[in-house]
């Protein structure tokens, strides 16, 4: 399996994409796969403070419900509306059309405390 | 995920064939058993549209055997197994003397003095403990045996069952009707092939000798190519019975229920004389079930599940038995047990997901039947 090189890892099986200010979350392929089918998305409300750490959703496959914890704080800028009608994007691209949500930064400083692509591979294997 | 399981997990004769096949094993009612192989609503739609190769060699297969075998059955069970011809197979249940359901079984007659009786990996010990029970209180003239162990079961669901089992057994499975059985060979192995499921489709349960197993599964599997067929886990026949309104023990039924609240009073035969739990199922007939069985349909959008709160007009009214997202339909869809005044067709409802009510309303059950010809 894959992790993409310029994303950030939380044990939590939570990714990170920095563009300036602004996170781009979801959950790893790992995550996706050990859900099985994801049929549902509980999303975030955009304005929402989202702390480190915290959850911040729920994510379903047919047999469970699994909370969603934010890999970094800040303020929901915006959310993936195609999770509603489309859960499944989580299981056929956790990394790109399966993001969550995205997140005005607060401390860009707890970037720090997650892992690189390759440390998170090892996490999981 | 580990890749050994625990050590106190009892295995089927196929799991080194599921590990091979990469299935995702979980611990079920003591065993380490396939919950899916790729994915459950995958497995799901094969079971609905070709044929699913389902291993349930967990399950218990108790043997009832002698001249008193009517007699003892009549005795321990709320149905009429004395009703049953040779070859025909019914849905029963053991209950206790309080009318709470024991288990849910499935009675087959093997000959006039020989019946097989299924019941659930998780209430094996239960039901032996009960039926040896019963066995030492009378003469009955019967021997009861446990052969769970020797015994595994394969099963073939879906439309294209009857043809898969058909390249392989050397019966006419047009002469197996549903609910009936006959032993004879499949794959050149003998089994006894049953047009039994719990999946809503046609289909088939091979009962056949642990040792021979992984040899009918490897047939199954290499006739299967031609007619869409492919391994399925627990997950999946979890989703199907579930549209196909079919309870489950430990979900729908269990001590605390009883089978009027279930919608299952036709399975009791309060007129075949007296049996173990008679005077409270009788009482219950007679005075009507507290609570019922229903089916809902969310209308706004959240999973229920199992234990989730059921409201009506505000006010909590009992709880979602099961739940899922309907793989067929694409709709959520749950049973719940509320109180018997409360159903009708159309009745509003609430399930409480995560604190939040979601409005749902009462439909009919099953969620799902199958296409007839």
């Amino acid at each position: 399996m894959a992790y993409p090189d310029d994303l950030r890892y939380s044990k939590e099986h939570e990714w990170v994409r920095v563009e300036g200010s602004t996170a781009t979350i979801g959950i790893t392929s790992f995550a996706a796969d050990e859900l099985g089918d994801v049929v549902f998305v509980e999303l975030p409300e955009v304005g929402a403070t989202l702390s480190q750490f915290g959850t911040f959703g729920v994510v379903e496959s047919v047999k469970a419900v699994s909370d969603l914890y934010a890999p970094i704080s800040g303020e929901v800028i915006e959310v993936n509306e195609a999770l509603r009608d489309s859960p499944e994007l989580l299981n056929a691209d956790a990394f790109g059309e399966g993001w969550i949500a995205k997140v005005e930064l607060t401390d860009a400083g707890q970037l720090d405390g997650l892992m690189d692509a390759t440390t998170y591979a090892e996490e999981v294997a | 995920m580990s890749e050994v399981g625990p050590a106190d997990l009892r295995r089927t004769p196929l799991h080194a064939l599921h590990r091979e096949l990469g299935a995702r094993l979980v611990p079920f009612a003591g065993y380490e058993m396939p919950v899916q192989y790729t994915s459950i609503i995958e497995e799901h739609r094969t079971v609905r549209s070709t044929v699913g190769l389902f291993d349930l060699s967990h399950m218990g297969e108790l043997w009832v055997h002698g001249s008193g075998a009517v007699g003892f059955l009549r005795h321990a069970l709320v149905s009429d197994p004395g009703s049953l011809e040779i070859g025909q197979a019914q849905y029963s249940m053991a209950c206790d003397v309080d009318g709470g359901i024991i288990d849910d079984l499935i009675v087959y007659r093997l000959a006039d003095e020989e019946f097989l009786v299924v019941c659930n990996a998780s209430n094996r010990a239960a039901v032996m403990q009960q039926l040896t029970g019963l066995l030492a209180s009378g003469a009955f003239g019967t021997s009861l045996d446990d052969r769970s162990e020797s015994t595994a079961l394969v099963a073939p669901q879906g439309p294209n069952a009857a043809a898969l089992v058909g390249d392989l057994a050397d019966l006419d499975l047009r002469a197996i009707g549903n609910y009936r059985s006959a032993t004879g060979t499949v794959a050149g192995i003998e089994c006894l092939v049953a047009r039994t499921g719990y999946t809503g489709e046609d289909g088939f349960e091979l009962f056949c000798d642990a040792n021979r197993a992984q040899e009918l599964w490897e047939a199954l599997t290499a006739a299967g190519d031609r007619h869409g067929a492919r391994p399925c886990g627990l997950g999946a026949r979890d989703t199907l019975r579930l549209e196909a309104g079919m309870p489950l023990y430990g979900n729908e039924l269990g001590r605390d229920t009883n089978p009027f609240e279930v919608n299952l009073g036709r399975v009791v035969k309060l007129e075949k004389g007296d049996f173990v739990g008679r005077a409270a199922l009788q009482e219950v007939k007679e005075s009507g079930a507290a609570r019922r069985l229903i089916g809902l349909q969310m209308v706004e959008n959240a999973i229920p599940r199992a234990g989730y709160e059921v409201r009506a007009d505000g006010a909590a009214v009992g709880q979602v038995t099961s739940g899922t997202l309907s793989p067929t339909l694409g709709t959520k869809i749950a049973m719940a047990l509320v109180p018997a005044e409360l159903p009708g067709p159309g009745n509003a409802f609430e399930v409480v997901v995560r604190d939040r009510p979601y409005r749902a309303e009462q439909v009919k059950l099953p969620f799902y039947k199958r296409p007839r010809d």
